[in-house]
């Protein structure tokens, strides 16, 4: 039943997606904003990394969010 | 002159009630003059000035009844002599308590009384604290010049078996009922009803046949409607409603005042004692959430403070598979620090993280996380309202700028129209669903929104005015139809929100709102909740004067848990029902201190006071005080912890008073987490579930045995006094600092005082908290600070924390959690009265008696179409796992629904629950999840394995001789 960590990571990203693509505004800030606010740096890291490989799953606000993500070893 | 008004702690039986008036009366009372507020009763005013009226009907918790004609007092100018219990004062009035008429009356009445009663004093468990005792003495009754030829109280007269002899009634294990005690005097009765609000008493017959009456003819009190709250104990005057503590142990001797460790009300005990022996828990009258009342859990439930599975020894094992060895302190606190340390050297320094506990103190919860903080040197902390209230601290603060309930306790009195959502008072919050239902009963209108048919939908003098019975995960698609009917019929509060909210952010939510889609009957298919039963509830709301929501875990507990609280912080603001008493928002939280853990920085991205840990300006002010550096970005929380654990970059993990194992979901991925890692330490009273995956064990201390303070759901911080020395040696404070010295800190605090110092000192909204204000005031609600000496009673009275209220556009999204041909049914989970949360405590007491094992709740349609009957085993599976339990039938659930309790591990309700989980906390979605029953013959093989499991990793090496 568990997904892999990845897929998960995909799942979690596409949830805050599907709340902030609803909301007035730009939603990609909105997700950016909402990981960089609430994911432990290998978190974001680890969807990064996979969505480096692929983006397929991914929702395509979140696509465009991936670019306002923190990496983890940029300053705070 | 005597005018004083005797100080608040001062806890005397005032013989009625206290009035609200701000009318002031002036009178005189045995010549001295007395002002009191309007409506106040003469008995009380003589109280007031220091005069005891004789009394036994009346008791200030209650209405003024009349009936035992004891408290007769002479009133100038008036014929006869008047009750003063139902005699309200009057300007100008000349009241004589004292003279040769009234004494007679008194000692006539008494003498009645003790002509069918007991003589028995000496070897009455009363001895000492009888009211009829004190009476007769204040009386004066020397002789009993009757000789009854009928009595209540001898089991044989004139020879035979006497036909009004009642046997006592033990049924209930934690109290008697000794109808030969009984005066008829009735407080017990209006104490279920008025108090309780259960009405399971009653009084039967007339005249010399009254008898007091538990439940229907042939009932005892276990059999009846009886919940066991004790509000009839407490208001017996003799020994007739007894409890079986003070039989067996005496009448206590000594009280300390301290809080409750169960449920998010925070109820205030005295907890009474003979040394250190604790005799009974009685609720105290001047506790600012409980008003004098309680529950079965506060009452009656600390017998596991003392149960034999506590484990007072700290025990550790090399692997998880060995036995536990039990070890010094220092060993066990050398081994642990070694270990995580090693860890760190070897897999980074955020390998390792801990979890605050929700039961344990304020002061306790600070110092595990600036251990986690300052110690371990990352911020990977978690609490276990992760996994309850985390939505509403994002939601809350989002919408209003503060992750809290807006009112207190006593706002309930002032309400018109009560939206329940996702909660069931009666059961998991009884204290304030009796104030809740004492409004009721008095007026006020309720809506239900719950897919169980809950107590308060219907039940004795009380009736939901509307109960909409909405499908498990469509909370959101239902509060935004609500916000549609309120848009769309003109019934928002326009001025409130032009003043006080944005009102461009209103515009754009109005007209998301309104849009057809979110109309009841356009959503009526997809909740199943009727479009004009939904139209009137709104209508109710929107037009009903004050209106208030209260709200529970069945509206955080889902994949849209944070936008449902936004969604009702959205009506709330759209009817201007916010700032003032009587209206607001109300999470009501589970445990007792949960509030408390999100003040005091347990979450990963949150320093103390709810500051992200990315402000440099708030670390700066603990890194000054620490002398460390803090990371500045996010910690793991408890699900992502468990992730990393399995993926294999998370190894050691402190957890103080939780069990992650039997209360979070998808049990099989939270073993698999935990077997993951090299380090896990679990601090609890009991050999929890989570301890089978433990390689450390530091036992922990129970609220009797500790100072501190636990905030409630009204963010009122309530001293928590230590009574008895800790059976484990340490408070809990105690050994976390123990173990962060042995990691190299230099903790030196030698009381949780000087932590809540410390508390103030770097949080704002704690600035002005010290144990002597504590002492001083009883207790006080945050923020409390320069801007608010005296605490907030309700919050945002003249505009919001952040400014301006924020409407969040609420678009419903279905759980992905779906029924489907192989799992077509939709389990929720709640709790149950006498049970609280995983059960540790309540099991381990005679609470059991209710609630011996978790059922699994069906409608009888779906029972019939899988041949279940009544009590029969059934399997219930779904994608996450399978367990088995009883079914119970009822049409309390609809069709299509089918619901159980977590609290016994037995079970194992979480094997069902998914991983699926709130999208902007990861609160996991406990109250959706597909499954199937089908008749089974008992336990299934993994709980089998799962009890072998469990005993063996419980095994403890004999001590080394």
């Amino acid at each position: 039943m568990t997904a892999s960590p990845a897929k998960k990571l995909v799942k979690m990203a596409n949830q805050i997606a599907i709340f902030f693509d609803t909301q007035p505004g730009d939603p990609a800030t909105g997700i950016a904003h909402h990981i960089n606010e609430f994911w432990e740096p290998r978190m974001r890291e680890g969807l990064l990394d996979s969505s480096a490989t692929t983006t397929e799953g991914l929702s395509p606000s979140v696509v465009k969010a991936l670019a306002h993500i923190r990496r983890a070893t940029q300053p705070a | 002159m005597k005018d004083f008004i005797l100080p608040p702690k001062d806890d005397r039986d005032m013989g009625t009630p206290a009035s609200r008036s701000l009318n002031m009366i002036t009178l005189k009372i045995d010549g001295f003059d007395v002002t009191v507020p309007e409506g106040t009763s003469v008995m009380r005013a003589s109280a007031e000035a220091g005069i005891q009226v004789p009394k036994l009907c009346a008791t200030d918790s209650l209405e003024a009844f009349g009936s035992c004609r004891l408290c007769v007092v002479e009133i100038e100018g008036r014929r006869g002599t008047p009750a003063s219990c139902t005699t309200p004062v009057s300007e100008g009035m000349v009241v004589q308590t004292q003279s040769s008429k009234v004494r007679k009356i008194r000692k006539g009445v008494m003498e009645l009384y003790i002509s069918d009663h007991p003589l028995d004093c000496l070897t009455c468990s009363a001895n000492g604290d009888c009211e009829l005792q004190d009476m007769a003495g204040a009386v004066g009754l020397r002789d009993v010049r009757y000789e009854a030829v009928d009595t209540h109280f001898q089991p044989r007269q004139n020879g035979e078996a006497n036909p009004n002899y009642i046997p006592k009634d033990d049924s209930n294990p934690y109290f008697t009922y000794d109808p030969a005690k009984c005066i008829v005097c009735s407080r017990c009765v209006r104490a279920c009803e008025e108090v309780q609000g259960t009405f399971a008493l009653t009084i039967t017959g007339s005249g010399f046949d009254s008898r007091v009456s538990a439940g229907a003819a042939g009932d005892d009190f276990m059999s009846s409607d009886c919940v066991s709250c004790g509000a009839c104990v407490q208001a017996c005057p003799t020994a007739t409603l007894q409890e079986k503590s003070v039989i067996a142990l005496g009448t206590p001797e000594r009280s300390v005042i301290t809080t409750c460790a169960y449920c998010g009300v925070g109820c205030s005990f005295k907890a009474e004692l003979n040394g250190d022996q604790l005799v009974r828990m009685v609720p105290y009258k001047h506790g600012k959430a409980n008003r004098g009342h309680s529950c079965v859990k506060g009452r009656f439930a600390y017998g596991y403070a003392s149960h034999t599975d506590r484990i007072v020894n700290p025990m550790i094992r090399d692997r998880i598979e060995d036995p536990w060895r039990e070890v010094s302190w220092e060993e066990a606190l050398g081994f642990t620090a070694t270990r995580l340390r090693a860890i760190q050297a070897k897999h980074g320094k955020h390998s390792i993280g801990g979890i605050t506990s929700s039961r344990c103190t304020n002061e306790e919860t600070y110092l595990v996380q600036k251990m986690i903080r300052a110690v371990f040197g990352n911020n990977n902390t978690d609490t276990c309202a992760r996994v309850c209230h985390s939505p509403t601290g994002y939601g809350l603060r989002t919408t209003f700028g503060t992750s809290a309930g807006t009112q207190d306790f006593d706002s309930v009195e002032h309400t018109d129209v009560v939206i329940v959502i996702g909660a069931n008072p009666t059961d998991a919050h009884p204290v304030f669903a009796s104030r809740l239902k004492k409004r009721l009963r008095r007026g006020a209108k309720l809506i239900v929104i719950d897919p169980r048919r809950i107590d308060l939908v219907k039940s004795a003098h009380v009736a939901a005015a509307h109960h909409l019975p909405l499908r498990p995960g469509t909370n959101v698609a239902v509060l935004t139809s609500i916000a549609h009917v309120i848009v769309t019929e003109g019934l928002a509060d326009e001025d409130f929100i032009r003043t006080r909210c944005d009102w461009s952010e209103f515009a754009d939510y109005a007209e998301f709102a309104s849009d057809p889609r979110h109309a009841p009957e356009a959503t009526e298919m997809l909740t199943g909740v009727p479009a004009a039963e939904l139209r009137a509830a709104a209508r109710l709301f929107a037009t009903g004067g004050n209106g208030s929501i209260y709200y529970g875990l069945g509206v955080t507990e889902h994949s849209q848990g944070s936008t449902t609280v936004m969604a009702i912080a959205n009506l709330a603001m759209m009817t201007g029902n916010l700032g003032r008493p009587g209206v607001g928002v109300n999470p009501l939280r589970g445990q007792n201190n949960v509030q408390g853990a999100c003040d005091m920085g347990s979450f990963p991205h949150e320093l103390p006071g709810y500051r992200h840990v990315s402000d440099d300006a708030t670390r700066a002010v603990f890194e000054q005080l620490w002398g460390v550096t803090i990371d500045a970005e996010p910690g793991l929380r408890i699900p992502n912890m468990l992730d990393a654990a399995v993926e294999g970059t998370f190894k050691g993990l402190y957890v103080q008073g939780e069990d992650i194992l039997q209360s979070d979901p998808d049990t099989h991925h939270v073993a698999a987490g935990l077997a993951a890692m090299e380090c896990v330490i679990v601090q609890d009273l009991f050999l929890n579930e989570t301890a089978n995956y433990a390689h450390v064990f530091l036992p922990g201390s129970t609220f009797l045995e500790k100072d501190g303070t636990f905030t409630n759901a009204e963010r009122r911080i309530n001293r928590v006094r230590r009574v008895m020395a800790p059976r484990n040696g340490l408070a809990d404070w105690e050994v976390t600092q123990a173990l962060a010295n042995a990691m190299g800190a230099h903790w030196a605090y030698t009381h949780p005082a000087q932590i809540m110092d410390e508390i103030a000192a770097t949080t704002p909204s704690f600035a002005g908290v010290s144990y002597e204000m504590l002492e001083e005031k009883g207790s006080v609600q945050w923020p409390c600070n320069e801007a608010a000496p005296e605490g907030t009673p309700i919050m945002h009275v003249d505009g919001f924390v952040r400014g301006r209220g924020r409407f969040i556009t609420t678009e419903y999204v279905a759980t992905e959690e779906r029924t489907g041909p192989r799992f077509p049914l939709l389990l929720t989970t709640g709790r149950i009265l006498s049970q609280y949360n995983v059960g540790a405590q309540t099991r381990r007491t005679d609470n059991a008696a209710w609630h011996p094992e978790d059922v699994l709740e069906i409608h009888p349609h779906d029972a019939e179409l899988r041949g279940v009957k009544q009590d029969d085993w059934v399997r219930l599976a779904s994608r996450a796992g399978e367990t088995s339990l009883r079914a119970h039938l009822t049409d309390r659930v609809s069709p299509g629904v089918v619901y159980t309790t977590f609290h016994h591990p037995v079970t194992q309700a979480n094997v069902i629950t998914t991983d699926h989980s709130d999208w902007a906390t990861n609160c996991p979605e406990y109250k959706v999840t597909a499954v199937q029953v089908a008749l089974s013959n008992g336990p299934s093989e993994w709980q089998r394995d799962y009890a072998e499991h469990a005993e063996r990793s419980r095994r403890i090496l004999p001590a080394a001789e």
